[in-house]
């Protein structure tokens, strides 16, 4: 059962300072899984996400990717775990100096020794993959926002990787495009057999693509299933979050006293 | 309630501490720097030569015009306030000595040190700060690429490799600005300068300016790169970065001066 989870965190607990973000939050996603984390601002599933990659150090619990603990990995294992990983950053993160093609190339470059008309060629491929073929000597600067996720997902691909993170693909694109962004991540599951996560708060997007959805909550997983489960969820914070309705929180008087009070330092 | 003098206090220890952590901040860039240049290739993530050229004419090449001016321009300063002063003791003569000794050990580092801060430090730190705020750096790290050996170990070899020749250049041009004034005013031809002046120098006066040099090249890149590592408030972020560490360079650059100069040349 386990040997076949791509992604498994358990007990994972995190700080900022001296805030807690993340509360005993257990993950679990098979290989060839498209697992969907989904919450409101502020619910830590960008701390979440930032914990998956390995760009910080959890106060305890354990991340394994592909059955290896990343918190206890050297750099070195680390190095090698990364070349199996790929990730399209919500701004799309393009190397700005960098032309399209040079910032699909880059990871080839840096972990491969192929020989340049190769790097070339694959780089290509990829960009034809997410319909940018032609695109290689434009700027980041001169594509449009769509464009922009598109060239960012060919570098998260290039290198064929299990693992593919997408931190919220839909985010300030337009409808159509972001249902072809859609199409391309599943294309992509099917294709290579990728564990997909994506962190998104668009609904329609999430139940398209979603084979597990993930809802975390001021910082604790409210539910951890399938669509079909997460739609009969009963849970009243589910359910406002399907049903869109604003969340009304009772509040507790002597804590809002306190907190109106509180010295400032 | 609030204590003023507690709350002095407790802000003095905490810019103190801060303070503290800056520095190590810096040491550490530095070791880092230095490691990904020695031993980067023994890790799989060798710095590249080519990454190191591209700098070098960032940073050193593209200087050249405005440090040759700012050169020229002290050189002929300095002979005229020299040859002001020294006619009080009717020894104008001497001035050769003056311009020969104080631009090679002092004035041509210090100006190519701070006028690479002020072209580079900004750049370093408004260019790394930028791609902190873009996700360009997390963006490095998850492909596997060390920011540092990417990033910084380039521009350190390159500053490294550029700065000793710019203050080289800038001991040649404010010489011949020198002599050029000395040419005019006390008809001295800019043969017979050049022949006294390398008669005067040793080996050591020019070395010590080139030694001042590279210390000057490892405070301008470290304190770039770490103020633009350290930008979290967006945009505004950016533009504080690129103020302090052209402010914090230069005045680096100075105090740095002062201690190599005093331990050296007593």
């Amino acid at each position: 059962m386990t040997a076949d989870l791509a992604i498994d965190v358990s007990h994972l607990v995190t700080h900022y300072g001296s805030r807690k973000i993340l509360d005993d939050v257990n993950v679990q996603a098979r290989q060839g899984e498209i697992m969907v984390i989904m919450g409101g601002s502020g619910s830590g599933k960008s701390t979440l996400l930032r914990h998956l990659l390995g760009l910080h150090r959890p106060t305890s619990g354990s991340i394994k990717l592909l059955g290896r603990d990343i918190t206890k990995l050297n750099a070195d294992a680390m190095f090698d775990l990364r070349k199996n990983m790929g990730v399209a950053f919500q701004g799309g993160a393009l190397f700005n100096s960098m032309t399209v093609g040079e910032n699909v190339e880059l990871p080839l470059r840096e972990h491969t020794k192929l020989d340049e008309n190769t790097i070339r060629i694959m780089s290509r491929m990829k960009l034809e993959v997410v319909n940018l073929a032609g695109f290689e000597d434009l700027m980041p600067s001169e594509l449009s926002g769509g464009m922009i996720k598109r060239a960012a997902l060919a570098r998260a691909i290039v290198m064929d990787p299990k693992l593919l993170f997408f931190d919220e693909p839909s985010a300030g694109l337009d409808p159509v495009v972001s249902a072809e962004l859609d199409e391309l991540i599943l294309t992509l599951r099917d294709a290579m057999n990728m564990t997909i996560v994506v962190v998104t708060h668009e609904l329609e997007s999430a139940f398209k693509i979603a084979d597990r959805i993930t809802v975390l909550d001021q910082g604790k997983i409210l539910m951890s299933d399938t669509v079909a489960a997460l739609r009969a969820s009963e849970q009243p914070r589910i359910m406002s979050l399907l049903n869109r309705t604003p969340r009304h929180d009772a509040i507790n008087a002597d804590e809002y006293m306190e907190r109106l009070t509180r010295e400032i330092f | 309630m609030f204590d003023p003098v507690l709350s002095f206090v407790a802000a003095v220890g905490q810019r103190s501490l801060q303070s503290v952590r800056e520095v190590g901040y810096h040491f550490a860039l530095l070791v880092e720097g230095f490691y990904w240049l020695i031993f980067g290739r023994w890790r799989r993530q060798p710095v590249r030569l080519a990454a190191i050229f591209k700098e070098a004419v960032g940073v050193g090449v593209e200087a050249i015009p405005i440090v040759a001016l700012a050169s020229f321009a002290i050189g002929m300063m300095l002979a005229i306030q020299g040859i002001y002063s020294l006619r009080t003791f009717g020894a104008e003569g001497q001035v050769v000595l003056g311009i020969a000794m104080s631009v090679t050990r002092e004035f041509a580092p210090l100006i190519t040190g701070i006028f690479v801060a002020g072209r580079s430090g900004s750049a370093i730190a408004a260019r790394i700060g930028t791609m902190q705020i873009s996700q360009e750096i997390d963006a490095l790290r998850v492909i596997g690429i060390n920011p540092v050996r990417y990033l910084v170990a380039p521009l350190l070899a390159a500053m490294l490799l550029t700065m000793p020749a710019l203050t080289i250049l800038s001991d040649l041009v404010a010489l011949f600005g020198g002599a050029l004034y000395c040419a005019g005013e006390l008809s001295l031809p800019i043969g017979i300068f050049f022949q006294r002046t390398f008669e005067i120098l040793v080996a050591q006066d020019v070395l010590h300016g080139v030694l001042k040099s590279l210390i000057f090249a490892v405070i301008v890149t470290l304190i770039g790169a770490a103020n633009g590592f350290n930008v979290s408030a967006g945009a505004e972020g950016v533009g504080r970065a690129t103020t302090r560490s052209v402010v914090l360079g230069c005045i680096g650059i100075i105090l740095a001066d002062m201690v190599f100069t005093f331990l050296t040349s007593r």
